[in-house]
């Protein structure tokens, strides 16, 4: 089943390196998955998150306010 | 503690690049070796240092706990502290005031983490360190948390609440439900290494503004005249401050790049007290920030907001001058 990646962030340099890792580990690894970018800050609080960037995978936060390392999101991805 | 680097500077440029200690080059090369090398150091320990605190700081935790208790006006102080110990990122800055909002903290102690939270950041402090030693580190941490903390309380006497945007004021109306959060817990070994690359990361983004800073420091130091700031700005003349304060608040200049360049302005006689004024009014306000704070608040609060903490970084800025 395809994965559903959303990452939050308004589009500050932590954001996009988070967009990087997790980009890269879905080519890398050939994960089904789509990577949505979430910048508006009204549908960020919907997620009810505090610190940016955050990671949700299949509307689950996974992770807040910190770029992850390539092995953690091939975690959290499998 | 830096004498080692002292050390390596003379061997480079006196011994490897063989110009001479007695030229104007050689010193002005050895000074920004010098003075490049010892920022970076510091800046990567204190930045280092930061993630650390940030990776185990409770956020969620510290909200709860502005909530529930009665501190007796200690809240305005506590948030704003927690301004100062959370790393400056802007896009951070919004959501984080949402949350705070949304989870029934007063306005005002909201506002006193948003004054702090640029005003005291990392790169400022590391700045400092490097370029005017500790004691003015200190005097601007304290009197920065102060401010926040006095602004916030300020700014809380005027219930300002029917001024934020419409959708924060429906945020606050129904409560939301929490956000489905599962994070797999890491050791802290496990944490070193992403910690270290996003200091790494923060060092690196900001390099090239702190060499771009020292050169130009160290360029207008050889040419600008002893004591010329003295002559037009630094006699005491009641305007200085209000003005530079004034033409920093619209700036956005990095820490990094500000710092330097501000330390040749005391060298050559602009009191203390102006430059700390000065710089605080350059990274604490913002028209950046007032853009990104447009999406929450009207802008009869922003211009509210940005009033005050203007008014207050003035008055502190006389009160610099006549203790420092």
């Amino acid at each position: 089943m395809t994965k559903i990646v959303k990452i939050l962030g308004t589009g500050c340099p932590k954001c996009q390196s988070m967009t990087g890792v997790v980009k890269d580990v879905i080519y890398e690894n050939n994960i089904d998955a789509t990577i949505e970018k979430i910048e508006d800050i009204m549908e960020i609080m919907k997620f009810n998150v505090m610190t940016t960037p955050a990671l949700v995978i299949d509307d689950v936060i996974t992770i807040k306010g910190r770029v992850p390392s390539k092995d953690e999101v091939l975690a959290l991805l499998n | 503690m830096f004498d080692w680097l002292q050390h390596f500077a003379d061997w480079l440029i006196y011994s490897v690049f063989n110009i001479g200690a007695e030229t104007h080059l050689g010193t002005a090369l050895n000074f920004f070796v010098f003075d490049t090398l010892k920022i970076l150091i510091l800046l990567f320990f204190i930045v280092f240092l930061m993630g650390i605190i940030n990776a185990y700081f409770p956020i969620e935790r510290l909200k709860g706990y502005l909530n529930r208790k009665k501190l007796y006006g200690l809240e305005y102080f506590f948030s704003s502290v927690f301004g100062a110990i959370t790393p400056f990122c802007s896009c951070s800055s919004v959501p984080l005031f949402i949350g705070f909002v949304q989870g029934g903290i007063p306005l005002g102690v909201t506002f006193s983490f948003l004054v702090t939270s640029p005003l005291v950041n990392e790169v400022a402090v590391a700045m400092f360190l490097g370029m005017f030693g500790i004691k003015a580190t200190l005097i601007y941490a304290v009197s920065g948390i102060l401010l926040g903390t006095i602004g916030g309380w300020l700014l809380g006497k005027f219930k300002l609440e029917p001024l934020l945007s419409d959708w924060v004021k429906k945020i606050l109306d129904n409560k939301m439900q929490q956000g489905e959060y599962e994070e797999v817990k890491q050791t802290f070994y496990q944490r070193l290494p992403g910690i270290s690359r996003g200091a790494w990361d923060i060092v690196k983004g900001v390099l090239l503004y702190v060499v771009l800073g020292i050169a130009i420091g160290a360029a207008m130091h050889g040419y600008v005249p002893e004591n010329f700031f003295n002559t037009y700005l630094g006699g005491g003349q009641w305007w200085t401050v209000p003005l530079a304060v004034l033409v920093a608040v619209p700036m956005y200049a990095n820490a990094a790049g500000i710092v330097p360049i501000v330390q040749v302005f005391v060298a050559k006689g602009v009191p203390l007290g102006t430059a700390i004024a000065f710089m605080m009014a350059t990274v604490g306000l913002s028209i950046p920030e007032a853009t990104l704070l447009k999406k929450v608040m009207s802008l009869k609060l922003i211009a509210i907001f940005f009033g005050i903490v203007t008014l207050c970084i003035i008055i502190s800025g006389y009160l610099f001058n006549l203790v420092l």
